[in-house]
């Protein structure tokens, strides 16, 4: 007999907690590049402030993370750093999820060395012979006889793929380059060692009012041996692509966006989001972007 | 009548109920072994055995030609540990000597409590401590550009293995009958002779299995490695090189992972050998406890 009570009670109890979970409304999930999170969580909050019904959360844990959880349905929208594989796609495509991409906000990917280091301008070509590994002396790109120490992205990463393609020219990253676990690690890494090199979103390079963080140094970046070499810093360069390594920053909704998804994203995109963006260190989009935007909304 | 086939009903019930909890962790072990075999299986469609034991390349996204070795990931796990098992050894034996010998028993009522409170930290604060405290140290001493290697995570390691190696080390000490010692110290032997030739002797399959024990834990630690050791896939040179475990490899890329890819089932396999490897240490620490159990006895 008191058995049952007991039993009964447990289920009133479960209910009572269960209760609230139910009835909570749902939240839009962000989820993917680590690159992104900071601005995309700066976004959320200057957007929750107006549309306190729509609640967001904003995850990190790079870019292949965010564009997993979207293929197998665990989150609304996937921040990347580099664009979807074609793999990516045809297996989003085969769980019935269409991904429609659109640019937030354009990245100068700033390559930095220690304070300390005397090298302030690199060749596309010298960076990727580094991390190809085939350069393991600063000497070699006209800097002290210091041994290069390495330290790079970990393959979840968006920022990993991207300079993979385009820094390394698509060749194996050295395996002695240090695979951190996010941008800030790297951040801390390199200034912390003499000998380091890294790389990271522009928007990481900068403290919060707007000075270089201490210990770095952003290095100047060339397209080939004759060019003028720029800073990511530089936003004429980044916009006319001068400066070699500036990429497109992405999120990706399952399917055509729809009610507070596409509101969020709107906002990314519409005048006040991309004044945040460029407070956090990134670049605004251009016209033709936001062309392509348009177009993906439907 | 009613009353005792009531209770006799209730009596099976609460004994079927304890059986089912007594077996679950029976079916759990065999389930998670058969789930990892059965996913690790298909990886050696495409990858050959011989290699990914031997090869010392790991860089299965490359897009110029993936490669499954594991023998830098193996090889750079057993060095943290033993490193390890190096520092927290004799540092654990000499705490629990001190705790059971040496220490006035209000000193050991408050040391003991706070020593197992070290175990509870969780490994984040831990891998936290090592980049931005052990870190910078080793640097400096070894002179070095920067801490993020196998020594830093021995330290940490070490730090993590401790309380498992002094709490039963300490129990295995207390558990030696009195007499032995009483036997020793009339003989006119010191209480440092004691302690050397006969406790820590008479203890030793316990202290055996709590350095086992200790060992086990070491190498299943997944995020403080992570933090600490830099993540280098190449083959370690030495102990300041960094390094990339096995159980990083899997936390770095298992979140990411096309599933039912070659490189998906490659990253089950590589938890097959971790699995076998604990396995085997908590299967050994067993028996040796076992056995100092039954001495006891």
């Amino acid at each position: 007999m008191n058995f049952r009570k007991v039993l009964i009670g447990f289920i009133c109890l479960s209910l009572l907690a269960a209760g609230p979970v139910f009835a909570k409304k749902k939240m839009i999930q962000v989820k993917g590049s680590d690159t992104m999170v900071n601005l995309v969580q700066v976004l959320a909050e200057a957007y929750m402030e107006k549309n306190r019904q729509n609640p967001i959360a904003v995850l990190g844990g790079g870019s292949g993370t965010g564009i997993a959880a979207l293929i197998n349905g665990t989150c609304d929208i996937a921040s990347h750093s580099r664009p979807m594989k074609n793999k990516e796609i045809e297996m989003a495509k085969d769980r019935g999820v269409i991904p429609h991409r659109f640019i937030i906000a354009v990245d100068g990917l700033s390559v930095i060395v220690n304070e300390k280091n005397p090298v302030s301008k690199m060749v596309m070509d010298q960076i990727g012979a580094i991390y190809r590994g085939e350069i393991t002396n600063w000497k070699e790109v006209g800097g002290a006889d210091w041994p290069v120490s390495l330290y790079g992205r970990q393959s979840n990463s968006g920022t990993y793929v991207f300079f993979q393609e385009h820094v390394l020219g698509n060749q194996n990253y050295s395996q002695d380059m240090k695979q951190m676990n996010g941008n800030a690690q790297i951040i801390e890494g390199v200034s912390k060692d003499k000998y380091g090199i890294g790389y990271v979103g522009v928007g990481y390079t900068l403290d919060s009012d707007g000075t270089v963080r201490k210990g770095i140094k952003i290095i100047m970046v060339a397209k080939n041996a004759g060019a003028t070499a720029y800073s990511p810093l530089d936003k004429a360069a980044v916009d006319s692509g001068d400066y070699p390594v500036a990429r497109p920053l992405f999120q990706s909704s399952a399917g055509t966006p729809q009610g507070a998804v596409l509101d969020f994203i709107k906002f990314a995109i519409s005048e006040e989001g991309q004044e945040i963006v460029e407070r956090e260190g990134f670049f605004p989009i251009g016209s033709s972007h936001q062309e392509e935007n348009k177009k993906n909304m439907k | 009548m009613k009353r005792t086939s009531w209770i006799k009903l209730k009596e099976s019930a609460i004994r079927a109920f304890l059986f089912t909890n007594g077996i679950l962790a029976v079916v759990i072990l065999v389930g998670i072994f058969f789930f990892l075999l059965y996913t690790s299986i298909p990886a050696f469609r495409e990858v050959n055995i011989k290699e990914f034991f031997l090869s010392k390349n790991w860089d299965p996204t490359s897009p110029v030609k993936a490669e499954f070795g594991i023998l830098s990931m193996v090889v750079s796990t057993l060095m943290v540990t033993l490193g390890a098992l190096a520092i927290a050894v004799p540092i654990g034996i000499g705490v629990a000597s001190y705790l059971s010998d040496v220490a006035h028993w209000r000193v050991r009522e408050v040391v003991k409590p706070i020593v197992e409170v070290l175990a509870g930290i969780p490994s984040v604060v831990v891998g936290f401590l090592g980049i931005v405290l052990f870190g910078p140290a080793i640097a400096e001493v070894f002179g070095l550009s920067n801490g993020l290697n196998a020594i830093n995570g021995s330290i940490l390691l070490a730090i993590m293995a401790m309380p498992t190696i002094i709490s039963i080390s300490e129990d295995s000490l207390n558990a030696v009958p009195r007499a032995y010692s009483e036997a020793s110290l009339a003989l006119g032997a010191s209480r440092w002779q004691t302690l050397i030739r006969v406790k820590i002797p008479a203890a030793l399959s316990g202290i055996i299995a709590a350095v086992m024990l200790g060992m086990g834990r070491a190498i299943g630690e997944t995020m403080t490695v992570l933090m600490a050791t830099g993540n280098a896939p190449a083959f370690p040179k030495s102990f300041l090189s960094s390094i990339r475990t096995m159980t990083a490899t899997i936390a770095i890329e298992l979140g990411e992972v096309p599933y039912y890819t070659t490189h998906y089932y490659a990253l089950f396999a590589i938890g097959l050998v971790l699995f076998v490897i604990t396995f085997v240490v908590n299967l050994i620490s067993d028996i040796i406890l076992h056995k100092y159990q039954e001495r006891e006895l």
